[in-house]
């Protein structure tokens, strides 16, 4: 599905990724972790398109070069985004602005649009999946949400979007403990053998609840090590200081 | 959207020409233009004579020089004050009797004049250049004694109306471009509620510029009388020219005691081109007197055309308890200019007023609000709350906000807030990844930005104008 070689990015002359190398599989859940600074979320951004880098090496999704496509159409085409900090919006309702992204994306692969009656049936359905309640979704999007809440949403539109591949930017941090369990449980209810995960994370504990099949360790823009979940385990006891 | 819709949609979509045969009075600004438009009009002498009494008044006036956006010398004899199609010099007395050229260009422009094709239930009045072409709904109306049509039939058959609130809020001598309304204004709308009626639906005014080297100076009249209750809307379009043309149009309204007037206007006059030729000069006096207690006067205006906008529809709060709302959406690409605006005259004891600004730069533009907060000493317990947003996309634009408040009453409250935001791209970024492309995510950024005032709109038009909101910005961004 996911096919990085040698991949360098460098932004406002700083040369973050240093030659990374990833194959993803559909099916596969992938977990990066390393010390902060270390390129997590540059990884994240240059896979769906954020503008500002300076990017080297081949990345190949499904078949397609993704520098050819603009950020729309890597959404498009399924590439989702769990955002770190995800963005305010005043005056737009959550509920018109999944409308609008669900019926950008379907009318994208030549899908019928969505009416308003049919859409709210399903976003209630999907929302009460993660536990959200509907209210939630007449309030302006992220506006005074909290922290999990606008977790929670981002799961919610990833469950909508049905994307492919999902990466997850540290989605962990700032959430407690009953949180984290519906957000694992959202990413465990949506993962099958046709689509992957690529998980960012500092920390074991959202791998406690989301196994992964490879753990990754990033350092200075490389991956330096991978293995298996076990891995996590590990490295919640040494730390990440004994690595290259 | 593909490259072919988006080029289509970036177009000024009502920018053709009706070809058809006009009556013109001679070019020109004096006496006999006037005696010209008031002969052919059948008014009687006292109109005429007020019309006289305004040209003489401004003789001695200055054009005004103070606003933001300047603009060439306006050479007002080279202008043609009067412009009609042939065929409607009788007004025509029933929708059959209106030339099929003037049906098709209004059908064109999306309004049906045909009755049976019911627009939602809307009673419209068409002005076409200097006329009005035709008014719906009148029999229904008429029913509950409501008087809806031209304000040129308003000078013939309801006089007496005419004589007490013409002019009783704009006064003859008011400003410049004011006065020159009163002297040559050609047709506009006549609205009457009588006490304690509640109109039973939006009553719309449909204003067109077709002739070249033409001004329009319409003249808009409406009274709602004790406990009654009116929603108006007005809408604007006009050919595409490289001329300036200039709209100098009065709008008088009159809420008696317990009274709600609410006015809603969408402008989309011919901004110009991407260069900045041609487009029209849209100088505008609006003002409400809440003349009754309780009465309640709301202006909501959409400002998405015109090279140049210069208007501060206003609010004299006479009455106690009377409240004033203000508000607006001023967009401005391209090279397009506005300086706009309220003013809140608080006279009365307990009055109530409300601003909410939401200025759009895009572009070279430049964006002004400018509105004035003025407590009178007998005006206490008077409160104001003013709120201006402006929000710049680019960095070629600019964005201003020049509030005056006087307060002369230590019992009122004023409050005054004002932000200044830039498009963000990190919010374009984030919904661009959710499968939106750069004109959809401005058009839900920059409608989320308007909410506010574009949930002020009767429910028909809202969409309407978050769509021309969509459309005024297309290729701003990136």
């Amino acid at each position: 599905m996911l096919n990085i070689k040698n991949l360098e990015a460098t932004i406002d002359n700083k040369h973050i990724l240093r030659g990374l190398n990833l194959n993803i599989k559909p099916g596969e859940v992938h977990a990066i972790m390393g010390p902060n600074g270390s390129g997590k979320s540059t990884l994240a951004n240059i896979l769906s398109g954020k503008n500002g880098y300076d990017i080297k090496g081949d990345i190949n999704y499904n078949g397609m070069n993704l520098g050819e496509l603009s950020t729309e159409e890597r959404a498009q085409k399924g590439i989702f985004l769990a955002f770190q900090y995800p963005l305010e919006i005043p005056g737009v309702n959550t509920n018109i602005f999944l409308k609008t992204s669900l019926n950008a994306v379907r009318k994208s692969k030549g899908e019928k649009e969505l009416d308003t009656l049919t859409f709210l049936k399903l976003i209630k359905e999907k929302a009460s999946e993660l536990g959200i309640d509907e209210k939630f979704l007449s309030r302006q999007l992220n506006v005074g949400f909290s922290g999990g809440e606008k977790k929670k949403n981002e799961i919610l539109q990833m469950k909508l979007l049905q994307p492919k591949l999902s990466i997850l930017d540290e989605t962990d941090s700032g959430l407690d403990i009953d949180a984290l369990r519906i957000v694992a449980d959202g990413v465990n209810s949506y993962k099958n053998k046709d689509n992957a995960f690529l998980i960012i994370t500092h920390y074991q504990r959202l791998l406690d609840y989301i196994k992964p099949d490879f753990i990754h360790v990033l350092s200075k823009g490389k991956i330096v090590k991978t293995g298996n979940a076990d891995l996590g385990v590990e490295l919640e006891k040494t730390g990440y200081s004994n690595l290259a | 959207m593909k490259t072919e819709d988006l080029k289509n949609s970036k177009e000024y979509k009502y920018g053709f020409t009706t070809d058809i045969e006009n009556i013109r009075a001679p070019k020109g600004l004096n006496e006999d233009t006037i005696r010209f438009i008031s002969k052919i009009k059948k008014e009687p002498k006292w109109m005429l004579d007020w019309r006289l009494k305004a040209y003489n008044r401004l003789k001695v006036l200055k054009e005004p020089n103070w606003q933001k956006p300047k603009y060439p010398k306006i050479n007002y004899q080279d202008l043609y004050y009067y412009s009609a199609p042939k065929s409607s010099s009788e007004k025509p007395k029933s929708l059959d009797e209106i030339d099929p050229k003037i049906l098709e260009t209004y059908k064109k422009l999306g309004i049906p004049l045909v009755e049976q094709k019911r627009l939602n239930g809307i009673a419209v009045d068409a002005v076409f250049d200097s006329v009005s072409v035709a008014t719906t709904f009148k029999g229904e109306l008429t029913k509950k004694g409501i008087i809806f049509c031209s304000i040129s039939e308003a000078i013939q058959k309801h006089p007496d109306l005419v004589k007490k609130y013409l002019g009783s809020v704009i006064p003859l001598s008011d400003h410049y471009f004011a006065t020159l309304n009163s002297a040559v204004f050609t047709d506009g709308s006549f609205v009457y509620i009588p006490p304690n009626t509640k109109c039973p639906m939006e009553l719309s005014t449909y204003f067109r510029i077709n002739a070249s080297e033409t001004g329009q100076f319409e003249r808009t009249l409406i009274i709602a009388d004790k406990g009654s209750y009116v929603s108006y809307l007005e809408g604007c379009t006009a050919p595409m020219r490289d001329e300036n043309q200039l709209h100098a149009a009065n709008v008088e309204l009159v809420a008696l005691d317990d009274a709600e007037i609410k006015y809603s206007t969408v402008q989309n006059w011919y901004p110009g081109d991407e260069n900045g030729v041609g487009g029209i000069y849209n100088f505008v006096t609006k003002r409400g007197a809440c003349r009754g207690k309780n009465s309640k006067i709301s202006w909501t205006q959409v400002e998405t055309g015109s090279a140049i906008t210069w208007k501060y529809p206003s609010c004299i709060l006479q009455g106690d308890n009377s409240v004033g709302e203000f508000y607006s959406i001023a967009i401005t690409n391209n090279f397009q200019k506005a300086d706009t605006g309220t003013k809140m005259i608080h006279l009365g004891k307990n009055t109530k007023s409300k601003i909410i600004s939401k200025g759009i730069s895009a572009g070279n533009a430049d964006n002004m609000y400018r509105g004035l907060v003025d407590i009178s000493n007998k005006a206490i317990n008077s409160r104001n709350y003013t709120q201006c947003d402006s929000l710049l996309m680019g960095n070629k634009c600019g964005a201003h906000t020049i509030p005056y408040i006087k307060n002369n009453n230590a019992t009122s409250t004023i409050e005054h807030e004002a932000t200044t935001t830039k498009i963000n791209e990190e919010q374009l970024y984030y919904c661009n990844q959710r499968g939106l492309d750069q004109e959809e995510a401005v058009s839900l950024i920059v409608n989320g930005f308007c909410k506010e005032v574009l949930q002020q709109l009767p429910m028909e038009f809202a969409v309407e104008a978050q769509k021309l909101v969509a459309i005024s910005l297309e290729g701003s961004v990136g």
